[in-house]
């Protein structure tokens, strides 16, 4: 499961170091970079400690795909996918490498 | 009643325990407060051992930004309320989220006390919080407690007591630093004069400006010219930051909390409590054991409600009215009472407080598990994984629970929409909730499909709750378009680390439903009650009937049977019985039973001479859609706050229900 969610994290989003956060796959870390998003999505985020330059890890998808299950700042939160996608993240271990 | 003397306003994230703080502080008593709007639910009490001195519970958020309609009642409330001492509830657990909304509080310039719940489990994690640090760098007094072990209640509802008898305001109010800094300083500079003017915390007007709050600049009466000055110091401040007002803002908060903890708090790298949660979790929110599990949660739930306990409550409680009833009816027959008063009190009144009394059992111990999941922190995780299957409708995975319940009983599942964050999904949800088939129903499905469908009654019965289902379904997306096409409030929820429940804050909630549901619904139920004996006793010249048929409400099946015609039951019974089924859904059972004389007779060969295997499938489906119980309208008047809610969803349901049986009725023309 682990391992899928990688590879399809990193066909989406290859070559890349900045990855929005729904790319990020189950159990990776990632510094954040940006929020974006509609005001009152984005004002919540910044609010909730979704900060740039916070740490933050997938701790795992629900069954159905959606939303997921996120780890920052010692507390677990949930965020569907389409809001997730406006947080961009740098990867904490620089770039994935290039096969 | 003593006059109050000291409000004591309850502040904290929608996780940080805070009705659990509430019903501690007060031992579940609760009334309307002064503060409470139909829309927008606080609850308020008087502190135990403390006359005079009241707690008001206003609804969990994460910041003063107001970015939703609830968020910004409840800061109007703080604002225009001007409550004597906050009490600011904080998840010691996750304290950095938590003091977020603590630094924006402290603006507001209002005594406040910080309560650090769930101590608890910051000492089993071996952690430590320097209260003397943290309490001198926000100035304000700093109380541990633990809301479920009742640890010191006591001592915060002193200091919350003494901190606002000496009206003790935090001293410090600047946590900002830089650019940040500067702007909100020239701006607290310039509006000076406003805030006075208006009443307004000055500190807390700048803030909110820098962030571009606009209900605060509309209110604050601030003229062009200002504006223009106050856009120039904000886009300044963006310049040289690199970056926007909003993240500037949280960004500054964020990065002093971060030093403040870094100061007061020893983490010993372990996490107890979260790692138990997390194993717990790789269960409860697995992949494939997830959704199973959590359908036995809830068939277990129901089972015990209606089959064990429930049940068992019920019959107990049947007994004690039955004897008491009859005892009544003895003694009246001996006192020689006029037959009418007689009928009154016993099929009348009697009947009332009966049909009040039979919900209890079921209310009391449906909210007795849900209190259990709730302390427990499992519904959030339901919210979690039902997610996806609710977001078509617009709804978040919140819904689902309520809206399960609701095959139980609508008045507790409308009840339990109170978790809900936002207005909008509460009232889709309790729009909704009627259409998913209630317990209530079940003797008239099992009465016709003993009659018509003795061979495939399991099909019947399942295509009726399907059918219910999709009727919903297809509302929500009517609804969801029409009425409720505002932004939803984004699905962004902390799933907060599993609890045992302690089983006093869950009898005190239990408690604290069942008495409002009393209080309530008890009129009305009763005086429906009531009004439907009337109807079914007396004919048109008021005098007492002695056959059914006669009846003013005989009358009124009478008058309405043409509009059901075209469903395919124009017959006048059917009609009455439909009336009846207004005080309880049962009773449309019994009143068919009385109408055709077959009471303990031969029930199929009287429905039989009424209905055909089609009409009766449509007035199933009719019963299935058609308006709630009064028990339920009263209900939804209360939690939607407005006689007109519960007319419009008489009107709403019922339109529905004719049109789907019509449509059924004359498809079924068409196929057989």
């Amino acid at each position: 499961m682990n391992q899928n969610a990688n590879n399809t994290a990193k066909k989406t989003c290859e070559g890349e170091i900045n990855i929005p956060l729904d790319c990020l796959g189950t159990g990776n870390s990632g510094i954040i970079y940006s929020v974006e998003g509609e005001k009152a999505l984005r004002k919540r985020l910044l609010d909730m400690g979704l900060t740039p330059k916070t740490e933050i890890m997938i701790r795992k998808v629900a069954p159905l795909g959606d939303p997921m299950e996120l780890c920052l700042r010692g507390y677990e939160l949930t965020l569907r996918r389409a809001d997730a996608h406006y947080i961009t993240v740098r990867l904490k271990e620089t770039a994935p490498k290039d096969e | 009643m003593n006059k109050i003397k000291i409000s004591i306003a309850l502040v904290g994230n929608p996780t940080s325990g805070l009705t659990t703080l509430f019903n501690r502080m007060t031992n579940g008593i609760e009334h309307s407060g002064q503060f409470a709007t139909p829309r927008h639910k606080t609850k308020e009490g008087p502190v135990r051992d403390h006359p005079g001195v009241n707690v008001i519970e206003l609804p969990g958020l994460y910041s003063l930004s107001a970015y939703s309609p609830e968020d910004l009642a409840t800061r109007d409330i703080l604002l225009n309320g001007k409550p004597d001492v906050i009490i600011n509830i904080v998840d010691s657990t996750s304290i950095e989220r938590s003091l977020y909304l603590t630094l924006q509080l402290l603006e507001l310039e209002t005594p406040m006390i910080l309560a650090l719940n769930m101590i608890d489990q910051v000492r089993d994690n071996g952690d430590t919080v320097d209260l003397e640090k943290l309490k001198e760098a926000l100035t304000i007094p700093i109380v541990p407690i633990s809301a479920v072990k009742n640890e010191g209640i006591h001592d915060l509802i002193h200091a919350a007591i003494r901190t606002a008898t000496e009206k003790a305001k935090p001293q410090r109010l600047d946590f900002c630093s830089g650019h940040v800094h500067t702007a909100i300083h020239s701006i607290a500079h310039l509006i000076q004069e406003d805030a006075e003017r208006e009443g307004l915390p000055l500190r807390f007007c700048a803030t909110r400006l820098v962030e571009g709050d606009e209900p605060i600049a509309r209110r604050l009466q601030i003229q062009a010219p200002d504006r223009k000055i106050i856009d120039h110091i904000v886009e300044d401040m963006e310049f040289h930051l690199d970056t926007d007002r909003e993240a500037a803002m949280a960004d500054m908060r964020y990065a002093y909390i971060e030093k403040l903890c870094s100061r007061c708090v020893e983490k010993s790298g372990t996490r107890k409590e979260q790692d138990r949660s997390l194993k717990i979790d790789s269960i409860l929110t697995h992949r494939i054991f997830a959704i199973p599990i959590f359908l036995c949660i809830m068939f277990l739930i129901f089972w015990l409600t209606f089959e064990v306990i429930g049940a068992w409550l019920s019959d107990l409680l049947d007994i004690v009215i039955t004897d008491a009833v009859h005892g009544l009816d003895v003694l009246l027959t001996s006192t020689d009472i006029a037959a009418p008063m007689h009928s009154l009190i016993i099929d009348g009144i009697c009947t009332g407080v009966g049909s009040v009394l039979s919900f209890l059992p079921i209310i009391g111990v449906l909210f007795f598990f849900l209190s259990i999941l709730e302390d427990s922190g499992y519904i959030p995780r339901v919210a979690f994984v039902m997610d996806t299957l609710l977001r078509p409708l617009g709804l978040s995975g919140r819904s689902i629970v309520p809206m399960l319940i609701g095959f139980g009983c609508s008045v507790p599942a409308i009840m339990a929409t109170r978790t809900l964050p936002s207005t909008r999904d509460r009232y889709l949800t309790i729009l909704l909730i009627p259409f998913m088939s209630c317990s209530a129903k079940l003797p008239i499905y099992a009465m016709f499909t003993a009659a018509f469908f003795a061979d495939h009654r399991a099909l019947i019965l399942i295509s009726i709750y399907i059918t219910g289902i999709i009727v919903s379904i297809l509302c929500a997306l009517l609804l969801k378009t029409v009425v409720f096409n505002g932004n939803p409030v984004p699905f962004v929820m902390v799933l907060p680390s599993y609890r045992m429940p302690g089983l006093k804050s869950v009898w005190l909630r239990m408690w604290a439903n069942v008495k409002g549901f009393i209080k309530k619904a008890f009129t009305v139920i009763f005086v429906a009650t009531i009004v439907i004996w009337l109807l079914q006793s007396f004919d048109m010249g008021l005098n007492m009937v002695d056959s059914p048929e006669n009846s003013i409400l005989a009358s009124m099946g009478k008058a309405a049977a043409p509009v059901f015609a075209p469903l395919g039951f124009g017959d006048w019974r059917a009609a009455t019985a439909l009336i009846t089924g207004l005080s309880a859904k049962e009773a449309v059972v019994s009143t068919l039973a009385v109408l055709t004389g077959a009471a303990g007779g031969d029930m199929t060969a009287m429905l039989t001479a009424i209905f055909t295997p089609l009409t009766a499938f449509c007035f199933l489906v009719f019963c299935l859609l058609y308006m709630p119980c009064v028990a339920t309208l009263a209900t939804i008047r209360r939690e939607m706050g407005g006689l007109h809610y519960a007319f419009g969803v008489v009107l709403f349901q019922t339109c529905i229900a004719w049109v789907v049986s019509f449509v059924i009725y004359h498809i079924g023309i068409l196929i057989l």
